[in-house]
């Protein structure tokens, strides 16, 4: 008996020989940081989810490759009607979904796919409304309920979407993840199941790879779709490797296990680059760390002041200190890599003299007292907020100002900023859709300046905000690029912020990588990557 | 022996209620619920935070929380989590055969090596290899597990390139789950080549997390040893003209034996606590970094429900030591 089990087992072994994968299949081991939540962005607000959810998934419209501007996707080309309210997409024919062992499509993207996305975040009476404990952070965050009036079916191939107030970022909201389109043939076949859960588990999407397994905590497995609108992949499969520490997987790139690994420790960059068998891309990434002023408490309502005690600190020094490797020292709210940036303006020179001097004509010869506040954790534009506290509390002393470091639990300490407690808060901002208006309209509007608003300076120019409100009213990105240009120059004169820091994310890449982008807002996208 | 078993047991009761009580307040404790740990800088509105808060029960009373938690538990029925809203079961015992694996292959490592280590230092007391195995011990005892996995990558996975760096397997096996054993799943599967690549992952961490249990059972077994040999009985053994090996394997090991396998029992709960470190080093999807990730998302129900099982598996093993003591001591059954 034993004998024919063995028997069995080696033909067993034999034939599972025979129908492995041929061993030229082009593999890319990606070495993930940590395990997705699920496979559904709409549901999440990491990157580490958004990472696994891209290779599955398309939008209406995405961010091109590796950068900021809005592109096509599902929908080949859309319409903004003349009062800026109503979109009208016109969807690519022929776009195929993904299939899984248990679901195959019978029909290709339509409008119900695009209604079906909106309506689970947006109505309540969606079936899928309430699975997986659907909170839809981003679609809330965006404020989407607000903003939307309707979403119709005009006929299989065109979606019309209609909304209460002109948002010029609403199509860079589409392109954002949590706006990945789901199939809704796929959600009323578990429907039937009675298994809604598993539409957040196992992925079924239009996007470049198909999602194979995942093996929970170690392996996310997918595969190139074969029928992909944008064009067959060159790679046969991506393999995501969970491995949480950051020497763990720069060992794992060394020793080929795996070719792309992201977030290396800022400690080990300096010897990355040195080493011959890894290319290290970096960029800045897309938010800004700043100091507040609360204008609306003396002394920082004098614009004198502020610039002051903007002058009297020496970032160089700071950011070289706390952020090394990982950070350049910032001058604009909004960070390089996006659209509108104003590089000509100057930013304040370190420069205690005239720092005294004009303290001295704002009427304080000897300094005064403040508070200094900053948040208790480790945030992305900034890795240490109590030493930054420290650095600048050492230099607001020379010129005579005492600065009282002030913290609190971070829940607490963003809502207290937002309600304007403070006379010098420490923060900062990730960006969401790579839109201007959402650091100057969203940090630094009059509206934002209520409190527990996000204006946290409560900083409100009429000036500023008329070119900013202007620039939301309009789609005409260069007439748009102009007034965001020249509200920065008002935004430096005034000073409502001291502009800290942008960070810089790095990821190191096996050298027979070809094609790989990184991407502005931090997540890790592999369409059109190669292996020589 | 059964009456023994039984009154062990009724000892375990008590001890579950402190845990359960004690994971569910310290996890409050820390700030920030999961609600406030994923909101960034925009913050969230009064109203939202209330609803979800709703929805996941964290309005109610502490008290309230605890009795319908401590009430499901009871049916067997440890929740679901906050994040991914899977069974907490379900998860934990997807996840617990590969910590059980690693903790099993550190402890025959640690075993296999401390034990005879342990016997000959005893009996070569005071020389070279004596001082050495204390010395080695020692350095293991304090050596910090981070570093210790660290140093073994680089120098193996990453120098020499002889172990993979991390992992359960090669990328290039998929071997479908049916007992979560990797060896054992393998085999099942007649992957031998894949079996090898589960054996080939499963040295570094082993060594890693076997290396402290290692030291103490070999120090405990030396002193054990040292002490039984001093006894009369080895004396009379050893003037009837007994054979050296037979004085030490037979007479001397079973007696030293009782205490190393308490020391052995006991660290079973050393060996789960260090594999949540260990299972962060080496990318091992185990319950270890499950639970590192539940705190970090204030997780309530995997948490809690985690730190129960493995605290059942901790006490079920200490209880099994407790018999087994039985069995190597007469006396310990037969006390009343």
């Amino acid at each position: 008996m034993k004998r024919i089990l063995l028997g069995a087992g080696l033909g067993m072994a034999a034939a599972l020989a025979l129908t492995a994968p041929a061993q030229a299949a082009k593999t890319l081991v990606y070495c993930s940081e940590g395990s997705p939540e699920n496979f559904s962005p709409m549901l999440n607000t990491t990157g580490t989810s958004f990472d696994v959810a891209l290779p599955v998934y398309n939008n209406l419209v995405q961010f091109e490759y590796g950068g900021t501007k809005v592109v096509p996707g599902l929908a080949e080309s859309w319409t903004i009607s003349d009062d800026g309210l109503t979109y009208t997409f016109k969807l690519r024919a022929g776009v195929k979904w993904h299939s899984s062992n248990d679901f195959k499509p019978t029909r290709d993207l339509t409008a119900d796919d695009v209604l079906f996305t909106f309506e689970r975040q947006w109505k309540p009476e969606n079936a899928y409304h309430k699975v997986s404990g659907g909170a839809y952070d981003y679609f809330n965050d965006m404020a989407m309920p607000k903003l939307l009036k309707s979403v119709e079916k005009v006929d299989d191939l065109t979606v019309k979407v209609t909304l209460n107030t002109v948002e010029a970022p609403f199509l860079a909201d589409l392109a954002m993840p949590f706006m990945a389109v789901m199939s809704s043939e796929y959600a009323q076949a578990l429907q039937k199941k009675g298994t809604l859960e598993k539409i957040d588990q196992v992925p079924i999407g239009t996007g470049p790879f198909q999602f194979v397994a995942y093996q929970k905590d170690a392996v996310i497995r997918y595969k190139a779709f074969e029928q992909y609108w944008g064009g067959r992949q060159k790679l046969d499969n991506l393999v995501f490797a969970i491995t949480p520490d950051a020497a763990v997987r720069l060992a794992k790139l060394k020793a080929g296990e795996c070719q792309i690994m992201p977030y290396p420790n800022p400690a080990d960059i300096d010897a990355m680059k040195k080493d011959e068998s890894i290319v290290v891309q970096q960029q800045e990434g897309l938010n800004v760390g700043y100091l507040s002023f609360n204008v609306t408490k003396k002394p920082f309502d004098d614009v004198r002041v502020r610039r002051a005690v903007s002058m009297a600190m020496d970032k160089k020094a700071m950011v070289e200190a706390v952020y090394q490797a990982a950070g350049v020292p910032a001058k604009n709210p909004i960070p390089p890599t996006m659209w509108s940036y104003n590089d000509s303006i100057e930013d304040y020179p370190y420069d205690v003299e005239r720092a005294k001097k004009l303290l001295a004509e704002a009427g304080y010869p000897n300094g005064f007292e403040t508070d200094l506040w900053a948040m208790p954790v480790q945030r992305p534009y900034m890795p240490n907020a109590k030493r930054i506290a420290e650095m600048m509390q050492a230099d607001l002393a020379k010129v005579g100002i005492k600065a009282k470091i002030v913290q609190y639990e971070w829940g607490e300490y963003r809502k207290r900023l937002q309600a304007g407690e403070h006379q010098l808060g420490m923060m900062g901002w990730t960006g969401d859709n790579g839109d201007p208006d959402n650091f100057l309209y969203t940090l630094l509007g009059c509206e934002a300046a209520r409190p527990g608003g996000n204006n946290l300076s409560k900083w409100c120019n009429k000036e500023f905000d008329d070119l900013v409100v202007q620039a939301k009213r309009t789609n005409d990105v260069a007439a748009r690029t102009k007034l965001y240009e020249q509200s920065q120059v008002i935004f430096k004169e005034e000073a409502p912020w001291y502009t800290v820091a942008h960070s810089v994310v790095y990821v190191g890449l096996a050298k027979n990588v070809v094609g790989y982008k990184m991407d502005p807002f931090g997540v890790h996208r592999f369409e059109s990557v190669d292996l020589k | 022996m059964l009456r023994f078993i039984l009154t062990r047991v009724s000892l375990v009761i008590p001890t579950f209620l402190g845990i359960t009580f004690l994971t569910f307040i310290l996890i409050r404790l820390v700030p920030g619920d999961p609600i406030e740990v994923r909101t960034g800088e925009r913050g969230i509105a009064p109203e939202r935070l209330a609803a979800l808060r709703h929805e996941m029960g964290l309005d109610r009373p502490m008290w309230q929380q605890f009795l319908d938690y401590v009430g499901n538990v009871l049916h067997g029925d440890f929740g679901l989590s906050l994040i991914t809203h899977n069974s907490v079961l379900g998860e934990f015992l997807t996840l617990f055969p590969a910590t059980l694996e690693l903790a099993m292959c550190a402890m025959i490592f640690a075993t296999l090596v401390g034990l005879p280590a342990g016997i000959l230092a005893a009996v070569k007391r005071g020389s070279a290899f004596d001082h050495g195995v204390m010395g080695a011990s020692l350095t293991g005892y304090s050596m910090p597990i981070f570093w210790w996995g660290l140093l073994l990558i680089l120098f193996f996975s990453v120098q020499l390139g002889w172990t993979p760096v991390s992992g359960r397997l090669d990328l290039v096996y998929y071997v479908e789950p049916t007992t979560g054993f990797m060896l054992i799943d393998t085999l099942m599967a007649g992957d031998y080549e894949a079996f090898r690549s589960a054996l080939g992952h499963l040295v570094l961490p082993t060594i890693v997390l076997g290396t402290v249990p290692l030291a103490v059972v070999a120090r405990m077994t030396r002193s054990a040893m040292l002490e039984v040999l001093g006894e009369d009985y080895i004396r009379t053994a050893r003037a009837k003209g007994l054979a050296d090996n037979r004085v030490i394997g037979l007479h001397a090991l079973r007696n030293a034996l009782i205490p190393v396998v308490t020391v052995i029992g006991l660290q079973v709960g050393t060996l789960l606590g260090g594999a949540i470190l260990t299972e962060t080093i080496f990318s091992w999807p185990g319950v270890g970094k499950w639970l590192i990730e539940s705190i970090n998302r204030r997780d309530y129900p995997a948490l809690q429900g985690g730190v129960l099982l493995i605290a059942t598996s901790v006490i079920l093993v200490n209880l099994l030591v407790d018999v087994l003591y039985g069995v190597l001591n007469p006396r310990i059954r037969h006390a009343r």
